[in-house]
């Protein structure tokens, strides 16, 4: 079931301040997107007006080119996940799961034996057998939220929308889920939606990415071009550690204003005049200069590896920034070296160019 | 030693002040013995003070129940404009003075009152007849309901009822299958609360009842006219049996936790 999302608006109650701001969204159908960006960005509230839980002040969802006005014309057909599973407390986990099944008008509603059977189905499906009898009080977090999936599910809803689904679970039980979520995504062949904070959740599990700020999409992308062409500073900022060089491009060659940085070629395109670049921390690499007045030493003082990068901080100036080496070449020579940040993506006004 | 201190104090200060009078008022009442006392319960005035009492309070309670989760309801999830006034007006009935709030139901429906002579001339009798008597009970326990759900609903959230909305329920069903098992706890207690004050109120019974005998005295009315007429045991036996009445329905309110505490045992 593909989601279209038109021109979406939306103040907050009593106000001027616009939570959406124009916000237009295509969704095709079987694809899994994340919705990320800072808190207060709007995704969550984005992810609440697809599922018609808040009003907007003007634009339109459409669900199979199909507009939705109410929640009622979404009931069943839109699975919810709430980042703090909402599951109900008095009810038996299998009752939990069986809830969107049993509040159907009599004449939809299917015997009491098939949904007993849909439970059953369901319980395995989130390798939760054995549990139905139980009350969600008694289950672990992860638990929890595989019957809130389940409860989601139960309807066979073509469209799942996850708010921050993995937020409150340990981070080894969130590794486990994530890629399950991912399989099962799959093999249900849903259209989902996933809100979370966690960029690096979201460039794991997401085949597009979408980035919010204030209200607004940022840029919409798979993950490998939101790393490779981030179309803001921002953008760049919030995938991941990145350092900033700001500088100048003369006659093709960007100079950075820190002397310990060597000089790159930039693509054509790019005009002469101020400009930042901004790299990640892994992509730098140091070099011997090639003229001798360049030689100036490096400060690299080691803080531990993470994945296979040893980790270092720079004293390059008055500033101090983040540099990682591959293991393998950590013990290498800092001595009578300068940085080399030809990799770097270049922005100017903040927006990418090049 | 200090905890043993204070321990004790509380103790005999509970029994001197909550413990002594219902004690006392059933040492009143059996004094003649128990068969004389029961006697007093026979006369037909003493059986109407109790039918009208009894009859008065289901009303009371049925009608603050529905409407206190309702308006709890409405306050605690919906934000709208004159939403604190509402709140502040539920409570006012815990402000104001009875004997005030029986007052100004004489002053819509009394025979000087704003609506009394219109209703008069259709032989609607609201004071000093049962319907006024109602709506003084109503307006004294209105506000126990709310207020003892309002905070259990407020904990509750909203998440839940989403939840059952976007599974596919309606009104009815996210309150009755959601909400209200949600907040039982809280609601029993407040219809009991409500059962207890609406069994014993006199002051705003006592201004809009007229006090006739047999057809608008409520049982504590029934007991000061008692006591007035020197009819010490009659009047003790009626306010012993109404002090029970009261306490049986504070009582029921920890039974749920009774229970759980059993199954928990046994489990």
């Amino acid at each position: 079931m593909s989601i279209e999302v038109c021109n979406l608006v939306r103040l907050a109650p009593g106000t001027q301040q616009r939570l959406l701001d124009d916000v237009s969204l295509k969704v095709p159908d079987g694809a899994f997107v994340a919705l990320v960006g800072p808190s207060g960005a709007g995704k969550t509230t984005l992810l609440r007006a697809i599922a018609g839980l808040d009003g907007c002040n003007s634009g339109s969802v459409l669900l199979d080119d199909r507009p939705m006005t109410s929640v009622k014309d979404r009931a069943g057909r839109m699975g919810f996940v709430f980042q703090n599973y909402a599951l109900f407390p008095h009810m038996t986990v299998a009752r939990n799961i069986a809830f969107g099944l049993d509040v159907l008008p009599r004449g939809e509603r299917p015997a009491r034996s098939a949904i007993a059977k849909r439970v059953e189905e369901l319980l395995e499906l989130m390798q939760l057998q054995g549990m139905g009898g139980k009350h969600p009080a008694k289950l672990s977090g992860g638990q929890r939220q595989r019957v809130a999936l389940a409860r989601a599910l139960a309807t066979g809803p073509r469209v799942l929308l996850l708010d921050e689904p993995f937020g409150a679970l340990d981070p080894i039980v969130r590794r486990s889920i994530r890629t399950w979520l991912r399989e099962l995504h799959d093999t249900l062949g849903l259209t989902t939606i996933l809100v979370t904070h966690d960029q690096e959740e979201a460039l794991e599990i997401a085949d597009r990415i979408v980035v919010m700020q204030s209200g607004r999409i940022m840029q919409d992308a798979s993950p490998q071009d939101l790393d490779e062409q981030p179309a803001t500073e921002f953008v760049m900022e919030f995938l991941g550690e990145a350092v900033s060089f700001s500088g100048e491009v003369r006659h093709g060659r960007m100079i950075a204003d820190d002397a310990l940085v060597l000089p790159f070629a930039v693509p054509e395109g790019v005009t002469d005049g101020p400009i930042t670049a901004m790299i990640r921390p892994y992509e730098m690499t140091i070099k011997k200069p090639g003229s001798a007045q360049d030689v100036l030493s490096l400060y690299a003082a080691p803080r531990g590896t993470r994945n296979g990068y040893r980790h270092y901080t720079l004293q390059l100036g008055e500033r101090i920034i983040p540099f990682y080496r591959p293991v393998e070449a950590a013990d290498a020579q800092v001595q009578g070296v300068a940085l080399d940040i030809s990799r770097a993506r270049l922005f100017r006004q903040g927006l990418l160019c090049g | 030693m200090t905890r043993y201190l204070v321990w004790g104090a509380s103790w005999l200060f509970i029994l001197l002040v909550l413990v002594t009078p219902p004690a006392m008022v059933l040492t009143e009442a059996l004094k003649d013995g128990l068969g004389a006392s029961l006697a007093t319960l026979s006369d037909p005035d003493a059986q109407s003070a109790i039918w009208l009492t009894l009859r008065v309070s289901v009303v009371a309670v049925v009608l603050n129940t529905i409407f206190g989760i309702l308006a709890a309801w409405v306050l605690v999830k919906f934000r709208f404009p004159g939403r604190q006034f509402l709140q502040i007006l539920v409570e006012l009935p815990l402000s104001i003075s009875p004997v005030v709030s029986g007052l100004v139901w004489l002053l819509l429906f009394g025979a000087q009152g704003w609506f009394g002579p219109t209703l008069e001339r259709w032989n609607i009798h609201i004071a000093f007849a049962v319907p006024g008597i109602i709506l003084a009970t109503l307006f004294v326990t209105l506000p126990y309901v709310v207020r003892t759900v309002m905070p259990v609903m407020e904990v509750q959230g909203r998440d839940a009822e989403e939840a059952a909305v976007l599974a596919g329920a309606g009104f009815w069903q996210v309150l009755w299958h959601v909400t209200l098992p949600g907040v039982r706890g809280a609601l029993l207690s407040g219809v009991l609360l409500t059962t207890a004050r609406a069994l014993g109120e006199f002051g705003a019974v006592s201004v809009v009842s007229g006090h006739i005998p047999g057809e608008t005295e409520t049982m504590p009315l029934h007991i000061e006219n008692l006591y007035n007429g020197y009819q010490s045991v009659a009047a003790f036996t009626m306010a012993a049996l109404l002090a029970f009445m009261a306490m049986s329905a504070v009582l029921l309110r920890s039974a749920p936790d009774w229970i759980a505490r059993l199954q928990e045992k046994k489990a």
